[in-house]
């Protein structure tokens, strides 16, 4: 890990050059990013705020900042399991530290997620007046503080989310690296993660589907014991003026350790291992 | 001090396929009990009970049959494979230069080709900064640098990934065959710059099936056959033995011309 830091410019000018080179050849360059990033929020958020028969005006900003957000954590899983299986020529053929494409990777995820905040901020300026007072988001029980100097928190609670980023995709990476079913079973896997976290939805909709307000407490557990859901929310509640819940941010703290703890255990004991399985 | 031991190393691939690659199996093996050696993954020992020490200034050829094990036993030497049984110790910065197309990318110019290999070996981008003229007039390439390194041909890519290494100051240099898409200009350029480099500091193995190379670059020999050292020692009695007769026969006179500066061949020259 340490010579890996010693290597942060290597990772660093790998990951610029990644999007760099994605757009070459193209005319609008890195702004596809944030385009497609951009169309894609739109329609999701139209078409949910309708389908859940939501406000516009405040749903859109909650499922963009969610995509925006779950965009990072779906490219960190799923390169991340395949982050030795694709470099597999520079593994073999240059000495430097595995840990190097890991960072690569997530160094790279990071800046995709900066292109894919300009969308954020365009959505939440559009919507500014509808966010910068206490409001309801839809049939959501609770009142959202609205947006405040909260969202400064959006830095630690990103930068916690990088880092854990850094530990799933070295885990996943040398586990799949071995065993080669697990990139697919996690790419199908994750889209079924997708739908059952709340991004497209809130977390509120399950009081209403009970009918009745706080006592359907078993269906919140479908948010609750979702460890996405905990990592969304750490870095979205500030962003769009949501009540900060320190219970998120223990969790996510608690699944950082551990997650650190198993990664480097892997690292150890595997670490000479990768460049024979690849 | 500049040195690679190595302890009785071996090299064990696994061979996974499909099966033996699957979870499932892992599984329900646990279930079913191992059945003869149908729980086991295979193992391709390339390598096998290597001792070898190399110093400062040792300049090795490496020679050997098609799947002896001389890239493998590169490799180990790179870093890049532990030994599996045994040790290994490399002491200095190493510099390989195995595939000419791995590590470089065909659609970023070659000045950007250069910083990152750089990088890669180890280097900071202000040290690279300061190489690339360097590099720029040993490759010899000009304004081609400029452009994407997809329109370079195979010598090409030779000369740069030579001078990329070769600048970096590399304790040590492994070379893997297939940098002999030069032309004998820069090659006579390059080994200059290579002996030079081995001679301030350093050691340098080297993988070639061309006698020529070998001599122009190498003093010692080292013969790998079937994962093993077989031979090691004088150049010239390496490869007398391994090919059946004395490279130096079938050399023209102006090849012995270069390599004379070896004291050996005085008075073996001609044919």
């Amino acid at each position: 890990m340490r010579q890996a830091w010693a290597h942060r410019e290597l990772w660093g000018h790998l990951g610029w050059q990644d999007i760099k080179q994605r757009y070459r050849r193209s005319v609008i360059g890195p702004l596809w990013i944030t385009i497609s990033m951009g169309t894609t929020a739109l329609a999701l958020g139209l078409l949910y705020s309708q389908l859940f028969n939501e406000d516009t005006s405040t749903f859109l900003p909650y499922v963009t900042a969610g995509f925006v957000i779950w965009a990072f954590i779906l490219g960190c899983v799923t390169e991340g399991t395949d982050v030795f299986i694709a470099n597999e020529g520079l593994i073999k053929h240059l000495p430097a530290p595995i840990t190097v494409h890991v960072l690569r990777l997530v160094w790279r995820q990071v800046l995709f997620f900066a292109h894919n905040m300009i969308v954020y901020v365009i959505v939440v300026a559009i919507f500014f007046t509808s966010l910068d007072h206490p409001y309801k988001l839809g049939s959501d029980p609770v009142i959202k503080p609205g947006l405040s100097w909260n969202i400064l928190l959006v830095f630690p609670g990103f930068a916690l989310l990088a880092i854990n980023a850094v530990w799933i995709a070295l885990l996943f990476g040398i586990i799949s690296t071995r065993f080669r079913d697990i990139p697919p079973v996690v790419n199908s896997f994750i889209n079924l993660v997708f739908f059952m976290t709340p991004i497209v939805w809130h977390a509120g909709v399950l009081h209403r589907v009970t009918g009745d307000q706080g006592g359907g407490n078993w269906r919140l557990l479908i948010a609750e014991l979702n460890p996405v859901y905990h990592y969304i929310e750490v870095v979205r509640a500030p962003m769009i003026g949501h009540p900060i819940m320190w219970h998120h941010w223990a969790i996510v703290g608690a699944f950082t350790i551990i997650g650190w703890t198993l990664a480097l255990v892997a690292l150890r004991n595997w670490r000479a291992r990768v460049s024979y399985w690849v | 001090m500049v040195s690679i031991d190595v302890w009785n190393a071996s090299v064990d691939f696994p061979i996974f396929d499909a099966k033996s690659r699957s979870l499932k199996k892992l599984a329900l093996g646990k279930v079913g009990g191992k059945i003869g050696s149908e729980g086991r993954v295979p193992i391709i020992e390339a390598l096998h009970d290597i001792n070898l020490s190399i110093k400062e200034g040792d300049r090795v050829g490496l020679v050997g049959h098609n799947g002896a094990g001389k890239s493998t036993l590169l490799r180990l030497l790179a870093g890049i494979y532990e030994p599996t049984r045994g040790s290994s110790r490399i002491v200095g910065k190493v510099a390989p230069v195995f595939d000419l197309g791995v590590g470089m990318d065909p659609e970023i110019s070659g000045y950007e080709n250069i910083m990152i290999r750089g990088l890669f070996l180890g280097m900071t981008r202000k040290e690279m900064e300061k190489r690339v003229d360097d590099i720029a007039e040993f490759t010899e390439l000009g304004d081609y640098l400029q452009m994407p390194l997809r329109t370079y041909s195979t010598g090409m890519r030779v000369r740069l990934a030579l001078g990329v290494v070769t600048s970096i100051d590399p304790e040590i240099l492994l070379l893997d065959e297939g940098i002999g898409a030069v032309d004998a200009a820069f090659l006579g350029k390059a080994r200059d710059r290579l002996k030079d480099l081995v001679a301030r500091s350093g050691l340098l193995v080297f993988a070639s099936h061309s006698d020529e190379f070998l001599f122009e670059l190498c003093d010692t020999g080292l013969w790998m056959d079937e994962g093993q050292v077989k031979m090691q020692g004088d150049l010239r009695e390496i490869v007398t033995s391994y090919k059946g007769y004395d490279p130096y026969e079938r050399f023209t006179p102006e090849t012995l011309d270069r390599i004379s500066q070896a004291p050996v061949l005085s008075g073996n020259g001609g044919e």
